[in-house]
């Protein structure tokens, strides 16, 4: 694992947000007024389970440094099943993408309830320092997708 | 080509002062295709409403992007704007600056900047958007409530008058729930069922109302407006539409010695048994683990007094199926068991009693006929001690961590009725704190206190042991840092409550939400307290959090009111953001059926024309839109990428992921 000397890193970080736990436990991070980078933007989706993994190589292609994904708890999805499909695509391909060369620091699965605002916040904190600690991604990108 | 208008809000101050809406404004404008641009102080108003239906017609926009507040707050009402103007209210997307941009960083340059991408996120969105037709779907006329306690019979009731069928399905022989047990209620002293009963006769008498007693739903099928559910009749033995009620077989039946659940195993009662006289429906049951003639085969003796005929021992369990258009849960809680709490002693001494219990003993109607002896000898107590919060705020992991409520009120009273009935006796109460908040709820506390002189100690109880006849309390008193030994003669544990055990089977088969307590979660603590967030499941009673009896019947009547609202509609607006299958990618494999939670794919065969102008017949999936939610699992599952998602499709979250990472 190589280590990120670059002080004035900043990370692009995708967060993908189940609409009904993880999105709402944003928007209450943001009602707390609690702090998080900006580096991390989210995409909201219905259900973790909408998360298709060629998303998340998508955004490795396109240069995201790090991806999250934050769903419902196990056993409260609002589509009653939903993450734990999420849960085992998640691992398989967190699995193989650690195995292709992307440390698995820049991968996450969280779980986030419409309560838990500080954990949404204290989650994003921690994920981009992680990321931040790795540097850039460098194995996936797609230099034809870069902006000349 | 795309018309994209752009609308930043200021929120007032809230977005305005961490981001340079101006600078957000301008940037935008030169994305491609957004022909429009502007920003405006307050855009959920009337006027910031107004603009954007005329630039809408003035501009001729094909696509709608607002920086403001969450989807959550106000899509729908941008939506509804846009559909005014005459655009697709699908057309319109939101790009969250004020939760998750100007909220949460203090850094204008930074929050502008990041503005800017969600911004561009949504444009990138909003040019893959399709116009959507929200579908219809009818709603059954008739409403189901799980549960016959002072919930759910409110509820039911409420329902009825407004002219719409409701069936109680209640698993006990009899409705009315704990209300029925409790001797006397908070902070009036009326008899509960003195007011219970009539309500419980209402029930029973209205035609608009259907009780299933002694029965449990089985399976839930289908989607608000149209729920399929079957419900289980349990075998009680007795034909319900012969039996007269009389109670001669309760009376003769040999087998005697069966635990009283109706007195919590104060007392015991026959193999048939009515629970109690006010009991509706008004029929025995035999209980098939204590009856003779079922387990063994010989005595038959009730069948031999029933004049009326009614006992049938080869009655087996019936599933009734039926048709409701919303549900309502009212499962109401339980005391939970004290075998956490050792301290107490509650399994060594009979003198140990949860506050239930020692309801039963308070009441006429209970085993004691109302008059207070201790379980043990039959003697008077002298001395009371009441525990309060066993197993409430308890964060140790034995408990629960909740407040359950209802104790602090249920314990002055407890504590007022001996003093009243006995002046001899010692009423010691230890507690926490002493939580009143409600209507007369503090001046009733303070009766107990200064009228009644019951002793209100602030500290925990540390063991109590029994010794001699007597039980030894180890206390604390926290206020005058002392510690305390008291011999009494009775200890009565405010034991905390928890929601009923089928509560959570349940909330599976209904696709509800529960919170960590197994509570069910309301679809917004302040603004959708009775509604689930499963659309068509509303929430009434205990089951959704600790309640007293009028905030109880209050939220009943609440829940009622909205299932009225949902059942006076002919029809219902769905979801349009559902799967839908290319029929041509679509190989029939089945990988999406297996994952959707609500049955929504069948699949169908069709008719294909080959290039070689052959017709070939093909299995594909065909989403039945009324039963899809949208939650996407069989867009991931499907191996050949033919199923996709509207308003959320592979290409628009690819859009989005990519303005993001640009």
């Amino acid at each position: 694992m190589q280590v990120n000397d670059n002080k004035d890193f900043q990370p692009t970080i995708v967060a993908f947000c189940c609409n009904w736990c993880s999105y709402a436990g944003a928007d209450l991070s943001g009602t707390n007024r609690l702090q998080y980078p900006a580096n991390v933007k989210i995409i909201r989706i219905p259900c973790s389970c909408r998360l298709n993994p060629i998303f998340i190589l998508r955004a490795f292609q396109r240069g995201a440094d790090g991806v999250i994904l934050c769903g419902c708890h196990p056993g409260d999805c609002h589509y009653t099943t939903g993450n734990y499909y999420a849960r085992r695509r998640m691992s398989l391909l967190f699995s193989m993408l650690d195995y292709l060369g992307i440390e698995k620091e820049r991968t996450r699965v969280e779980w986030v309830s419409a309560a838990e605002g500080a954990k949404f916040a204290a989650t994003m904190n921690e994920f981009v320092d992680a990321v931040t600690k790795l540097g850039r991604n460098h194995r996936l990108e797609d230099l034809r997708c870069k902006k000349q | 080509m795309q018309r994209i208008g752009v609308f930043v809000c200021w929120c007032g101050s809230n977005i305005a002062a961490t981001v340079d809406v101006n600078a957000v404004t301008e940037t935008l404008a030169k994305e491609p295709g957004v022909v429009y641009a502007t920003n405006y102080q307050y855009m959920c108003s009337e006027s910031g409403q107004n603009l954007i239906k005329d630039a809408i017609r003035d501009q001729k926009l094909t696509g709608v992007v607002i920086c403001s507040c969450s989807p959550r707050m106000h899509e729908a009402t941008f939506r509804k704007a846009a559909a005014s103007a005459g655009l697709n209210p699908y057309l319109v997307e939101i790009a969250n600056i004020r939760e998750q941009c100007s909220w949460i960083h203090k850094n204008k340059e930074e929050a502008t900047e990041k503005a800017i991408i969600l911004g561009r996120t949504a444009i990138a969105k909003v040019q893959l958007n399709a116009p959507l037709i929200a579908g219809e779907s009818p709603v059954v006329k008739r409403a189901l409530v799980i549960g016959g306690g002072i919930a759910g019979i409110q509820t039911a009731l409420d329902i009825a008058e407004a002219g719409f069928e409701v069936d109680i399905v209640e698993k006990k022989p009899t409705v009315g729930g704990k209300m029925t047990q409790i001797d006397k209620t908070f902070p009036t002293l009326d008899c509960s069922a003195c007011i219970l009963t009539p309500k419980m006769v209402e029930v029973a008498q209205n035609d608009n109302i259907k009780i299933y007693s002694y029965s449990e739903v089985e399976a839930v099928k289908g989607f608000v407006g149209n729920f399929t559910v079957s419900i289980r009749k349990k075998a009680r033995y007795v034909k319900e539409d012969i039996c007269t009620g009389c109670g001669l077989c309760t009376e003769k039946c040999p087998q005697k010695n069966v635990p009283n659940e109706f007195n919590l195993g104060l007392d015991t009662r026959r193999a048939i048994y009515i629970p109690f006289a006010q009991a509706v429906p008004k029929v025995a049951t035999i209980d098939p683990n204590y009856c003779t003639k079922l387990n063994t085969g010989k005595c038959g003796v009730c069948e031999k007094i029933c004049t009326a005929g009614a006992i049938d021992y080869t009655q087996k369990d019936e599933i009734v199926e039926q048709q409701y258009g919303a549900i309502v849960v009212a499962t109401g809680y339980n005391p939970i068991k004290l075998d956490n709490f050792e301290e107490y002693a509650y399994s060594q001494s009979p003198d140990v009693v949860t506050s239930l219990e020692f309801e039963r003993l308070m009441n006429a109607a209970g085993p004691t006929g109302g008059v207070l002896l201790r379980p043990s000898d039959k003697t008077h107590p002298h001395t009371i001690v009441f525990v309060q919060c066993v197993g409430s705020r308890d964060v140790s992991g034995c408990g629960k961590p909740y407040c359950s409520k209802i104790c602090c009120m249920y314990t002055a009273k407890h504590a007022m009725l001996c003093r009243e009935k006995y002046p001899d006796t010692e009423v010691y109460v230890f507690y926490i704190d002493v939580r009143t908040p409600g209507k007369n709820f503090d001046e009733f506390y303070r009766r107990a206190v200064e009228e009644y002189n019951v002793h209100y100690i602030k500290g925990m109880v540390g063991k109590v042991a029994p010794s001699g006849g007597k039980l030894k309390v180890q206390a604390s008193d926290l206020l005058n840092n002392e510690q305390l030994h008291i011999d009494a003669d009775m200890v009565v544990l405010a034991a905390a409550i928890e929601p009923d055990k089928s509560a959570r089977p349940l909330a599976t088969m209904l696709t509800a939400s529960m919170d960590t307590n197994d509570f069910f979660t309301e679809a917004h603590p302040k603004l959708r307290p009775v509604e689930s967030p499963t659309a068509g499941i509303y929430l009434s009673g205990c089951c959704q959090g600790p309640k007293d009896i009028p905030e109880t019947v209050s939220q009943a009547s609440a829940c009622a009111a909205k299932v009225i609202g949902l059942l006076a509609k002919d029809k219902l607006t769905c979801n349009p953001c559902v799967a839908h299958s290319d029929e041509l990618m679509c190989n029939g494999c089945s990988s999406c059926a297996n994952v959707c939670p609500y049955g929504a794919i069948t699949y169908v065969e069709k008719e294909f024309r080959q290039p070689d102008r052959t017709m070939l017949v093909r299995r594909v999936a065909s989403v039945n839109p009324a039963v899809c939610q949208g939650c996407g699992a069989c867009t991931v599952a499907c191996p050949s990428g033919a199923m996709d998602l509207f308003g959320f499709s592979n290409k628009q979250i690819m859009a989005e992921v990519d303005a993001i990472c640009k």
